[in-house]
């Protein structure tokens, strides 16, 4: 009992107990926010990823594809583990648009928007066919034309707070895209002046991936249009990829070995088929595989992160430490007086702990307090700090990040909390125990441990 | 000299301390012996290790070499459990710094050697009994408008009269004080060997440390220390 007492008073009336209480509460609370704030970008970035490739890929990085995918998209789709299935297009070219000279070039998805949204996240990613999402590609205005999807930083500019002006309609305009239609062998399908497909689409939708590369170059028009502009149409037609969406409780590296292994079987059958060669460029991946050139860099940013919060936090305790040895140092009349009276070394030890538990009980809270309402604000401090001084975390016309991520996770406030109280006790006992082992009769007469 | 009539014996004391590559030997064979209910003063010049052996006779130290009996019983030898035990029932100690603790009040600095003996358990259930003994303790020492006060709001005579009680607080058979005087001016010092006079005559023993010979004129007994040794006793 006399530690809870000590314990408790030594907190209250020391000046140097506030400072460390205010170092461990500064502590929990940086950590927090931008634990918070980073392992939201990435989530969200992460998801982001998931959503534009579905659970699995199987899939060629070629331009010139791969033959015979029905029949294997059909075989997938009758696994029982799999929702949905979608073949895609993915092919480069140039887009113009009409009435002007001035081309870019683009990345081109073929998709059955249907199909797409059901193994995809792509129909939550379209503005105005949300609803129903198989008028996609169907023109507001020229609709003998087929639509096309654009990529919503190629149609619209994103303002400084990062938001789109959505008229009520998507305006009238038209897009020639043009691509180089290439044969089974990867060589041109056409020779002279007429080498390039040409198509004009009518613009129809945006689409708002929220992957800033995605939605500043990329661009969807229906699967039977791409497959004849890159010329994968024909007698044996190629496709690059299926995207597949597992069933909800299907794990990922489960569910993309079993499609692996359908893969290999279903090359065993068609070895000899006149196209099969293009089987060997066939990948099945999970979609972080796919996706791991843009997650693994995020990925590495928060490693990087993390280290460098773990040298934070080596520092931390070390302060800790420093403010612990202080406070013991002055307090080693008060051992040898404890000592006198019959307390145990392990009593101090258990004295100067729950000090350490107070201190870190009381500043992981603070801590805690503090980062949650600074996240629970940190957007309007945002908005607040852009109005009046023009600053931005992000400058959001050129990042695609909404609102900075302030969903504090349980798990990351019982890290950082575990740590704190790690911090102070590894902070308290040392000194502590340095104290407890001196002799009584050492204690009363020094002032310094 | 292993009676039942001592409650402390000094048998051989040798105790030395290293001053850099020298070794100041400071006792060079210590022995006597208290008798229960004597109030004995250890009187010797500064630096003749009055206090050194006071800390050995309350085993807040240990011998080089020697023995060191409490009730017939060697507590040097004893494990850190049994010191401990020893410390907080047996003995209570008086310094002449006071060595209150400035965070407790009066109050709590007294009955704290009872909260080091009890579990929080055991301090739910007997706190009552604790804090009236400290109470009264107080009372009898003439504290009892200072209870809640700080340490840093007593005066000098008032803070040792505080450590008195707290020294009494869990009946210890010994005290032990160590100059308890010396830092007080002759009147309040007075007052406080009238206390331990006053605790005499109930029958607690007393071993008090003076260099003061007018001090140890009102103990009972006598030891000198000179050059490490008893001179006479």
């Amino acid at each position: 009992m006399y530690k809870i007492l000590l314990a408790s008073r030594y907190l209250i009336k020391r000046r140097i107990s506030y400072l460390a209480f205010l170092a461990v509460a500064l502590c929990v609370f940086i950590v927090i926010v931008v634990m918070t704030v980073m392992i939201g970008l990435v989530s969200d970035f992460k998801e982001k990823n998931h959503s534009f490739a579905g659970d699995c890929v199987v899939g060629t990085d070629s331009l010139v594809g791969f033959a015979y995918y029905a029949d294997f998209a059909d075989e997938v789709a009758k696994l029982d583990f799999v929702e949905s299935t979608s073949t895609v297009i993915n092919t480069y070219g140039l887009i113009n648009r009409s009435g002007t000279d001035v081309s870019r070039g683009v990345q081109i998805f073929g998709i059955d928007p249907k199909s797409h949204s059901l193994a995809t996240g792509f129909g939550r990613t379209v503005h105005y066919h949300k609803d129903d999402i198989s008028k996609v590609f169907v023109p507001a205005y020229d609709t003998n034309l087929p639509g096309c999807v654009l990529g919503i930083d190629m149609a619209m500019i994103r303002d400084l707070r990062g938001k789109y002006q959505f008229g009520q309609m998507p305006f009238n305009t038209k897009f020639s895209i043009s691509c180089f239609p290439l044969t089974a062998k990867g060589a041109l399908a056409k020779a002279g002046a007429g080498e390039i497909n040409t198509k004009t689409f009518s613009y129809s939708d945006v689409s708002q991936s929220g992957l800033a590369r995605i939605d500043s170059s990329l661009i969807y028009i229906p699967f039977e249009q791409a497959q004849l502009l890159c010329g994968m149409g024909g007698v044996d037609k190629r496709a690059s990829r299926i995207h597949i969406k597992f069933k909800s409780d299907v794990r990922l590296g489960t569910g993309t070995n079993k499609v692996g292994a359908l893969w290999r079987d279903y090359m065993r059958k068609n070895k000899d088929k006149a196209k099969a060669n293009l089987f060997e460029t066939v990948t099945v991946q999970t979609w972080k595989e796919h996706r791991r050139s843009f997650v693994a860099a995020m990925e590495k940013e928060q490693t990087v992160l993390t280290v460098m919060f773990s040298l934070v936090g080596i520092t931390t305790v070390f302060i800790i430490f420093v403010v612990f040895y202080m406070i013991i140092c002055h307090k080693s009349k008060d051992i040898g007086i404890l000592k006198s009276i019959g307390v145990s070394n392990s009593g101090i030890i258990g004295l100067f702990s729950s000090f350490a538990v107070f201190l870190a009980s009381l500043g992981s809270c603070m801590g805690v307090f503090g980062g949650w309402l600074f996240l629970r604000k940190i957007n309007s401090i945002e908005d607040w700090l852009f109005a009046r001084f023009g600053f931005q975390m992000w400058d959001r016309s050129i990042y695609a990040i909404g609102d900075i991520p302030n969903q504090i996770e349980l798990r990351t406030v019982l890290v950082i909390i575990i740590s704190a109280f790690a911090a102070c006790l590894v902070g308290a006992i040392v000194p502590a125990w340095q104290g407890a082992k001196l002799r009584p009769v050492e204690s009363l007469q020094v002032n310094q441990l | 000299m292993s009676n039942d009539k001592y409650i402390l014996q000094a048998e051989g004391i040798l105790k030395s301390y290293r001053m850099g590559a020298a070794e100041l030997k400071v006792l060079k064979g210590v022995d006597f012996a208290i008798e229960k209910g004597e109030f004995v003063a250890i009187i010797g010049a500064s630096g003749s290790g009055k206090s050194t052996l006071l800390h050995l006779l309350g085993a807040l130290d240990k011998p080089d070499e020697g023995v060191v009996k409490f009730e017939g019983k060697e507590i040097n030898w004893a494990n850190g459990k049994e010191l401990n035990r020893f410390r907080n029932k047996m003995v209570g100690f008086v310094f002449q710094f006071y060595h209150l603790l400035d965070e407790l009040n009066v109050q709590e600095n007294v009955y704290l050697p009872a909260m080091v003996s009890k579990s929080v358990l055991g301090w739910f259930s007997g706190s009552m009994v604790a804090k009236n003994r400290a109470k009264k303790l107080l009372c009898q020492l003439g504290l009892d408008e200072r209870i809640g006060h700080k340490p840093y709001q007593l005066s000098g005579g008032e803070r040792q009269r505080v450590a008195i009680a707290r020294a009494l607080m869990n009946e210890p058979k010994l005290l032990l004080a160590d100059e308890p005087t010396g830092n007080l001016d002759s009147a309040t010092g007075n007052g406080i060997l009238e206390v331990f006079e006053n605790l005499n005559r109930t029958g607690q023993t007393i071993v008090m440390v003076t260099h003061d010979e007018h001090i140890a004129a009102r103990a009972g007994r006598i030891i000198t220390l000179a050059d490490g040794k008893v001179s006479s006793s």
